[in-house]
């Protein structure tokens, strides 16, 4: 059996008729769809159908509300900045404790710069605060940003019902939906959302391509400043192959959602059932009961994720993990923190993120590779001893410093 | 992915000396679960020579953990508690063929153990007086806690000085708006604000002989090392910050060159308290660029 991709919540892999439809935008079909002559203008065609395809798979009421963007950070900081900058009077922006550093770190910059950012909690499943969020919804507001689900537990918040609490009290709506455009049903056009981020790469399509969905009549002002290109609202030659591309993976998700949340879901819950009925001291992290169909958060305690992973590796499975040493910090992952989830499983959780390639046959290896990893970890681990964690870790192991 | 050696995954994947050791009369606890990593090393000493005749180890941590503390267990046993008190981080990381940046703390964290189980077997205690923050310069391994305190301690208010007293900044230049934030906190708390066009304090400089003398010193300790595997090394000249040297014997050529290399610069900066370059002069000069991917 060939390597086993486990991690479509970082990116999928480009569908083969994908790359196809891009291949003429490389060669013969070159032009810069602004020109006059015929180069430009079938380009400009090819532009166009993609953007009806985005359009279609959002359910956006307009094909001008699709802009063109290199990826779902430049759409999530075209969104939140353009909300300042068009209501400058405005000091205040709400958004969650978990979300991608892609909103994150903007809010915590922006906090520098002198505005003020509302962190909005979640409980022990990660589901949003929505009193606090309530609470926080004044005419002081600029944007409130939410994500639609979550890139580590696919839990989803309820952005719909979010955006008309924003709606009633005056408040922009920016939901970063990078995770959930194209594995959930969306109809933009029946809802308050005013701003949405999607990225190419979670869908198939490639990478250095997003959207920014811009409710017509939502007051805006670029990031990108220049051409006329997008109308003005991202000035920049186009990335016509990526956009045509784009279209065709839109099309694609769109024919396969059904498929999503039946056989996908199907294979993460037999996935999941099949871990947990194996591994003791595991659990899914996340709102089980309202997540992306194809994502499984497992925490394995008293062991480290990056250790999991690496083992998983050399197995052929590739997922990926909320531990601190993944990302070379010290700290686990701020969702799991936020969560609540105690530190001798949060250095221990691990993603699975399947996508429409995977197989029934790849699921049952998984299940066969995972329980003897953790185990032999265990095996190493101070906190464990024989089949179970020591009774009292905090005292069995007495470090002199912490 | 993290860019491991072979030996580190070798480690990893099959460490040596795993688990509790029965007899131990030396045990050292270091980290924690909060911190994500947490190492048991366990001693088997023998009372009349106190040569530690087995070593063992328990870890939850990462791949480079689990490692570090393999190659710890390994390159203890046999010696003597004082030979053993003389293995530096540095050591446990050249063992493994080098560590990621970011994973220094681990062979860090497996000399601590070592201070603690040695101090446990002398009935002392042992405290760690190292507090760890969030890295900031990935290029030296440079964490906050060490600039905060450094800034302080030497009334530090540019970039350049903090480079020039910790190394960090030196290297790609990516964490100096890192370095800009440290110091305008720190600055604020003395009642300064943080001024980017102001001039370094020049650092406690070195006189010419001075530095000549430490880096020839440095050199002469490094080889001895070398020797033992059939190398050498020789210094050629120093121009600036950048000190020629020349690999001999078994080391000319050698596919470690880019490593041993690293390793030599490394200790010439800490000797030194400033940023240079160590470059291989004669055949096998091509090698610097492989000195060079050490620093970036």
């Amino acid at each position: 059996m060939g390597p086993i991709y486990l991690d479509n919540n970082a990116t999928t892999q480009c569908d083969p008729r994908v790359i196809e439809a891009m291949m003429p935008y490389f060669t013969e079909q070159f032009g810069n769809p602004s020109s006059m002559h015929s180069f430009g203008n079938k380009v400009g065609l090819a532009v166009k159908k993609a953007r009806a395809q985005v359009q279609t798979l959002i359910g956006a009421e307009h094909d001008s509300e699709v802009i063109f963007t290199s990826c779902g950070t430049e759409s999530d900081s075209t969104a939140i900045l353009s909300a300042l900058r068009a209501q400058p009077e405005r000091k205040e922006i709400i958004t969650s404790a978990v979300e991608h550093p892609a909103v994150l770190s903007l809010a915590e910059h922006l906090e520098k710069e002198g505005y003020t950012v509302h962190r909005v909690g979640v409980d022990g499943k990660g589901r949003i605060d929505l009193d606090d969020y309530r609470s926080k919804l004044s005419a002081n507001v600029a944007v409130a940003s939410f994500m639609w689900a979550n890139n580590e537990t696919g839990t989803i918040f309820p952005v719909e019902h979010m955006a008309e609490l924003a709606h009633e009290a005056g408040v922009m709506f920016h939901t970063d939906a990078v995770q959930a455009v194209g594995k959930l049903p969306i109809d933009l056009a029946s809802t308050k959302i005013d701003m949405l981020s999607l990225s190419g790469h979670k869908l198939h399509a490639p990478k250095g391509i997003g959207v920014l969905y811009l409710k017509r009549s939502t007051r805006f002002r670029p990031l990108l400043r220049g051409g006329h290109q997008e109308r003005g609202r991202r000035a920049g030659t186009e990335n016509v192959p990526a956009i045509v591309g784009l279209g065709l993976a839109a099309e694609l998700a769109l024919e396969h959602m059904a498929f999503e949340n039946t056989t996908v879901r199907r294979m993460r819950d037999q996935l999941q059932a099949g871990i947990l009925a194996q591994v003791p001291n595991a659990f899914a992290t996340g709102d089980v009961d309202s997540r992306l169909p194809n994502t499984a958060n497992i925490a394995f305690e008293y062991i480290e994720g990056e250790a999991i992973l690496l083992l998983l590796n050399k197995d052929g499975i590739a997922a990926s993990s909320g531990s601190a040493c993944t990302s070379g910090s010290l700290e686990p992952s701020h969702v799991m923190r936020a969560m609540g989830i105690p530190y001798t499983a949060a250095h221990g959780t691990v993603r699975f993120s399947l996508s429409r390639h995977t197989r029934d046959c790849e699921i049952e290896r998984v299940i066969q590779v995972v329980p003897p990893i953790v185990a032999r970890l265990r095996k190493l681990s101070p906190y464990w001893a024989g089949d179970k964690p020591l009774a009292e870790p905090d005292k069995a192991f007495a470090p002199s410093y912490a | 992915m993290w860019d491991y050696s072979e030996k580190v995954k070798e480690h990893f994947y099959n460490p040596r000396n795993a688990g509790p050791l029965d007899g131990a009369n030396g045990i050292g606890d270091v980290g924690s679960i909060s911190c994500g990593d947490a190492l048991r090393l366990m001693l088997k000493v023998d009372p009349d020579s106190e040569r530690i005749l087995d070593a063992h180890f328990q870890t939850f941590g990462c791949g480079s953990a689990i490692a570090s503390s393999s190659a710890l267990t390994e390159i203890v046993k046999g010696m003597t508690l004082d030979e053993a008190l003389g293995v530096s981080n540095q050591d446990i990381a050249d063992y493994l063929d080098g560590l990621p940046p970011e994973k220094m703390h681990c062979s860090v964290m497996g000399r601590e153990a070592l201070q603690a189980a040695v101090a446990n077997y002398r009935g002392e205690t042992w405290s760690d007086d190292h507090e760890e923050g969030a890295l900031v310069c990935k290029c030296f391994a440079i964490d906050a806690v060490l600039i905060e305190d450094t800034i302080r301690a030497n009334q530090l208010s540019t970039v350049e000085d903090v480079t020039n007293y910790t190394k960090a900044g030196g290297g790609c230049a990516a964490c100096h708006e890192g370095i800009e934030e440290i110091l305008a906190r720190v600055l604020a708390e003395r009642g300064e604000s943080f001024d980017p066009t102001a001039k370094a304090t020049p650092a406690p400089a070195m006189g010419n002989l001075a530095r000549i003398r430490k880096i020839e010193q440095t050199i002469e300790q490094i080889r001895p090392t070398l020797q033992r595997d059939r190398g050498d090394i020789e210094l050629i000249d120093v121009d600036g910050n950048k000190i020629f040297v020349s690999l001999k014997g078994a080391c000319s050529g050698c596919q470690m060159e880019a490593v041993t290399l690293g390793g030599v610069q490394q200790k010439l900066i800490e000797a030194l308290g400033e940023f240079v370059k160590v470059v291989p002069v004669g055949a096998h000069a091509h090698a610097r660029d492989g000195a060079c991917a050490t620093e970036a």
